[in-house]
């Protein structure tokens, strides 16, 4: 199946010199959620903007569904939902007025039937009449969300979609997107809060000083780099590790209470066993253990790390 | 066409008018209806008449056309520059809508406004001065297209503008004198000879030239010449609206 996200090559770089993307080549797969992350200033947003017209390309293209953004913008911006990351909103228009708004904007007629249930499954049907200035942050997010719904598109970018959201919304958000997936919307989204793009996404896309990084599907990344420990909690400290030990990837904890073990997941032997029996020749007795494995996050960081 | 698109900005600006009235309809014509007052009954009676024609009745022109160009520049330029400032920009610019429709859209809205404005000036003056209409079908087409070219002019400043105070700096300070400076309370011809050249310079005067001969087929310079000019001007507006779009100045990035 053709992606239905197509960039290649794909460059920015401002009047003022400052290289905000390099040759960037990505495709995103129809139906996917595809959670790209990066470091502030890293990129994200410019490369959201280009490719929902809002910032012009220096370099590359970008096909939507097919259709060039530039060439064929009317066709390729009315499938594309944009939420941006600031809270932007007609502070004196009611939700009601913004939302149909929004629908018309995008070439399509008067649906008061649809609207009402985006609304209403965004929790805002009852603040309908209210003016956006009088509603909360959290509803202002929910009113941009509707108004990226309006106009029914097949590509939908959130841009930070939880940021400054309390928790209780931020699940509520989660919800609507594996619904708006399930409906075969293909939702491109980029966040701070790494354990949501743990939680949603299918794809990880890595971004780091205008350079995409890495794209991995998201439990094949955390295969390939995550890492697994094995902590243990000694019946009597260490203020060193032994020398019978040296040939194991072991770390001593701060007050020698602890061993923590790093293996590779993807490796046939973990080394587990080998190292209970090498513990119990030396007489190292432990009286707790527990395993654990490297988050997102972890991964994450050490990627942006490594390309610092 | 992206027509759903069109009614969309138009009606959103119609809007915008609506819960403003006070600031957008009723305070320019009690302004006019003030000029009136002033200039035409408490003044004017004591003034004889200008080109054969009563001076209350010959501001008439001058009068709506310094609201038309101050109002439609300024709507115009407020209903760009707004979502600019609040963010919500970023839904034009990511909407299947082209350049002129977008135009239509904000333009038509300022210049609708503005032609209301002009209208409901008109009927105020009835109420002061008795004034005849020699060629209506011209005074409409003036009235629409300096509504339309002044609101095309608007809009530019509102693209140009990064602050409240740039929105305001050429509606007051250029706009304003230049339509005092225009003939609109006086005409060109009782200038001294090397003041009537200068004021060929000054492209408001072929406005309000134009103007008045529809109303009472007198004026300072061939009224053909004022709807060519002010033809003109309305190109080069476009132009550099299509040049924004275009580029994406002040707009994108």
């Amino acid at each position: 199946m053709p992606a239905i996200i197509s960039i290649a090559g794909l460059g920015k770089t401002y009047k003022s010199g400052f290289t905000a993307l390099k040759n960037i080549n990505l495709d995103i797969q129809r139906g996917e959620i595809f959670a790209l992350l990066g470091p502030n200033g890293a990129g994200k947003t410019t490369l959201i903007g280009i490719v929902c017209g809002i910032v012009n390309p220096s370099a590359g293209t970008v096909l939507a569904d097919g259709h060039d953004i530039v060439k064929d913008y009317r066709a390729s911006r009315s499938k594309i939902g944009l939420v941006p990351q600031e809270l932007s909103t007609d502070a004196f228009e009611t939700v009601w007025a913004t939302v149909n708004f929004s629908r018309g904007l995008f070439g399509k007629p008067a649906d008061p039937a649809l609207v009402e249930k985006i609304l209403r499954d965004l929790s805002l049907w009852e603040k309908r009449d209210a003016k956006i200035m009088t509603l909360s942050g959290g509803m202002k997010r929910r009113v941009m969300i509707a108004k990226a719904l309006s106009h029914e598109p097949s590509i939908l970018f959130l841009d930070e979609p939880t940021a400054g959201v309390d928790v209780e919304l931020r699940r509520d958000m989660w919800n609507l997107v594996r619904g708006l997936r399930e409906n075969g919307v293909t939702i491109i989204l980029t966040t701070h809060y790494i354990e949501e793009a743990e939680e949603m996404a299918d794809r990880i896309g890595v971004i780091s000083k205008g350079e995409l990084i890495l794209v991995e599907e998201k439990h094949q990344l955390m295969r390939k780099l995550g890492k697994k420990q094995l902590t243990l909690q000694l019946q009597n400290p260490l203020t060193q590790i032994p020398a019978g030990l040296s040939d194991y990837a072991l770390e001593l904890s701060a007050d020698g209470n602890e061993l923590i073990y790093t293996f590779d997941t993807q490796a046939e032997q973990t080394g587990i066993a080998a190292l209970l029996r090498r513990l119990s020749e030396q007489g190292i007795d432990f009286k707790d253990l527990h395993s654990s494995e490297s988050s997102l996050e972890d991964i994450f960081v050490s990627l942006v790390r490594t390309n610092a | 066409m992206n027509l759903y698109a069109i009614r969309a900005i138009y009606r959103f600006e119609m809007a915008r008018t609506g819960r403003t009235l006070m600031q957008s309809i009723a305070s320019p014509v009690l302004s006019t209806s003030l000029y009136f007052i002033v200039f035409g009954a408490a003044i004017g009676s004591r003034m004889g008449d200008v080109d054969s024609v009563n001076y209350g009745a010959f501001i008439i022109p001058g009068l709506i056309m310094l609201t038309l160009l101050t109002e439609s520049t300024s709507n115009a330029s407020f209903g760009i520059y707004l979502p600019k400032w609040s963010g919500t920009i970023y839904e034009l610019l990511s909407a299947p809508v082209s350049w002129i429709e977008v135009v239509i859209g904000y333009v038509g809205a300022a210049a609708t406004k503005s032609v209301i404005l002009g209208l409901l000036i008109l009927i105020t003056a009835r109420f002061f001065v008795d004034y005849h209409i020699e060629h209506p079908f011209w005074m409409a087409g003036f009235l629409v297209l300096t509504a339309v070219t002044f609101s095309l002019f608007g809009f530019i400043i509102g693209v140009w503008a990064d602050g409240f105070e740039k929105l305001q700096v050429i509606p007051l300070m250029i706009v304003t004198p230049l339509t005092f400076l225009g003939g609109s309370f006086y005409s060109i011809s009782m200038l001294p000879p090397l003041w009537q050249k200068i004021a060929l310079f000054n492209p408001v005067v072929y406005l309000v030239s134009g103007f008045r001969w529809s109303f009472y087929g007198v004026s300072d310079v061939n009224a053909g010449l004022s709807f060519g000019m002010t033809l003109g001007f309305m190109l080069v507006c476009l132009g550099i609206v299509w040049w924004i779009f275009r580029t994406g100045y002040r707009l994108k990035n």
